[in-house]
């Protein structure tokens, strides 16, 4: 199972810290659950109770970054430890595109996944952060197969969907899953001559290229992000192919959060059982109320930072 | 169950975790694998991989879908088993620091610290010699893995890391802190698809 695109840090003989493998394999222990969006510490254990798998620390969730506008920034380190101290379950936070010095600081606060995410204002406009340089494995968006790729190539450890965030519309996610998959499909029925061109058009590295057509996967875990609000959004993501599931502002903007977040784990796990998923959906009380992606302006688009 | 002659089958319980690379190394392992989510799926299996994922979320999901007593009542009836990391976690005995409600199933006789050797940043591979498999180290690959503090009279302990219990064995129940199902080396896998092999044949006689 070893990837091309590895640490070169892979000697067994004395322990060996940030290694590929370490990295992915800690999002292989993520599959077939639930990320929580998460503002305060009591939310963090709302959503450990409710049997989340990890939670993602921020100050603001994307509904109300959409909501206030102005520029979104990595969170106050105080907030991010106060919610590692709360839980037991990993610790994930958002640094801007780019900013690799936010990277840096949420590394040395501990935390156990780096999300490069377009949710927050870009710092860079041409450079992804280079994920190699850290411990601290990293998770980033992609709305196509190229763009997983690239981020693959600068090192990250895990891909998501880049659904629009703060909407509660799974719309978007939809079409960055089955855009991935068709993509994957289509390579698996390239032969060796194939994959070059196939590699300049995605412009994405060929070792990586051929290891995809290879494997019919992603060389990391593939979750989804972006609009899930309900169980049956969360185990729709999941019969579309994605792994686990990240949820944004869908439950704590919601007017049962507790409910709504063990209601979208039982249907992550049972994602393919509509009994389970029709017991999990009901009595929910409110969903988020959403806004339409048609009407959203292009310069609100989270899904376009980023390339 | 199967018939003595063919390959045993051997369920990867399925709530949540690291089940797809447990499936293929025990298929790799000559064994028929497949997931178990449901009592009456566990029901048809000869021995069960508790996999790695999230210690929490895995024992909650078993209360809720009702799958808590039913593995319980196999492990103590002997049922093969082996856990990875949260898989560990879950056949632990006592766990030393469980967060509130976190229920274990038991089966070896040990108390497990969880996150024992850090988080993500501290998470590391090394090389560690496993009692009962040949041949070179096993590549350990450790992610906010558990340890073993302390072990009972009749728990074996098969594996150590700077110190710690990183692999046990009692009778049918088989632990390790790290994943060898992340490294393609399947002989931690072939270990137990033999424990499994061993205990059809015993209960046939």
């Amino acid at each position: 199972m070893s990837s091309t695109f590895s640490n070169p840090a892979q000697s067994t003989d004395t322990p060996a810290t940030g290694t590929a493998r370490v990295k992915r394999g800690m999002a292989e222990q993520l599959k077939g659950g639930v990320i929580m969006d998460v503002v305060t510490p009591e939310q963090a254990k709302i959503a450990e109770d409710a049997g989340a798998v990890a939670v993602m620390a921020l100050e603001r969730v994307p509904a109300d970054i959409r909501k206030d506008g102005g520029v979104a920034r990595m969170s106050d380190p105080d907030m991010i430890e106060g919610i590692i101290d709360a839980v037991s379950i990993p610790v994930m936070a958002k640094s801007r595109i780019g900013h690799f010095v936010e990277a840096q600081v949420l590394q040395s606060l501990g935390v156990d996944y780096i999300d490069e995410s377009e949710v927050l204002t870009p710092a860079d406009e041409v450079n992804h952060s280079d994920k190699w340089a850290f411990t601290t494995p990293f998770v980033c968006g992609a709305t196509n197969l190229g763009e997983a790729l690239r981020r693959i190539a600068e090192g990250a450890a895990m891909i998501r969907s880049k659904g629009e965030a703060g909407t509660g519309n799974v719309v978007e996610a939809v079409r960055h899953l089955r855009q991935i998959k068709n993509e994957i499909a289509r390579l698996r029925g390239y032969d060796n001559n194939e994959l070059y061109a196939a590699a300049k058009e995605l412009r994405a590295p060929y070792e990586i290229v051929k290891e995809v057509a290879e494997l019919g996967k992603l060389p990391v875990v593939l979750f989804s992000a972006g609009g899930v609000a309900t169980p049956a959004d969360a185990a729709l993501m999941r019969q579309l192919g994605a792994e686990g599931v990240f949820v944004g502002s869908g439950i704590f903007k919601s007017g049962d959060p507790a409910k709504r977040a063990a209601a979208i784990v039982k249907a992550t796990t049972f994602y393919d059982d509509p009994k389970i998923i029709a017991d999990a959906s009901r009595n929910l009380g409110e969903a988020m109320v959403g806004i339409n992606c048609d009407t959203l302006p292009e310069a609100e688009r989270y899904a376009n930072r980023g390339w | 169950m199967a018939e003595l002659s063919s390959a045993p089958v051997i369920g990867v319980l399925a709530l949540q975790g690291d089940v797809r690379e447990h499936l293929i190394a025990l298929a790799a392992a000559d064994a028929v694998a497949r997931p178990v989510r449901r009592p009456e799926e566990l029901a048809e299996v000869d021995g069960l991989v508790i996999p790695g994922g999230e210690s929490t979320t895995i024992s909650k999901l078993a209360v809720l879908f009702g799958l808590m007593e039913p593995l319980r009542a196999r492990v103590r009836a002997g049922m093969p088993v082996y856990g990875t990391c949260a898989g560990m976690i879950m056949l632990a005995d006592k766990i030393l620091d469980p967060r509130s409600g976190q229920e274990t199933l038991g089966g070896i006789d040990m108390i497990v610290r969880r996150n024992a050797f850090g988080r993500q940043n501290e998470s590391f591979e090394a090389a560690v010699d496993v009692k009962g498999v040949e041949g070179d180290a096993v590549e350990g690959v450790f992610i906010r893995a558990p340890w073993v503090e302390s072990v009972g009279a009749e728990t074996e302990v098969l594996a150590e890391h700077d110190g710690h219990i990183v692999a046990v064995r009692q009778g049918n129940a088989l632990a390790t802190s790290f994943h060898p199902e992340l490294t393609g080396d399947h002989r931690v896998h072939g270990l137990f698809v033999d424990m499994v092999r061993g205990n059809r044949t015993a209960e046939s006689l």
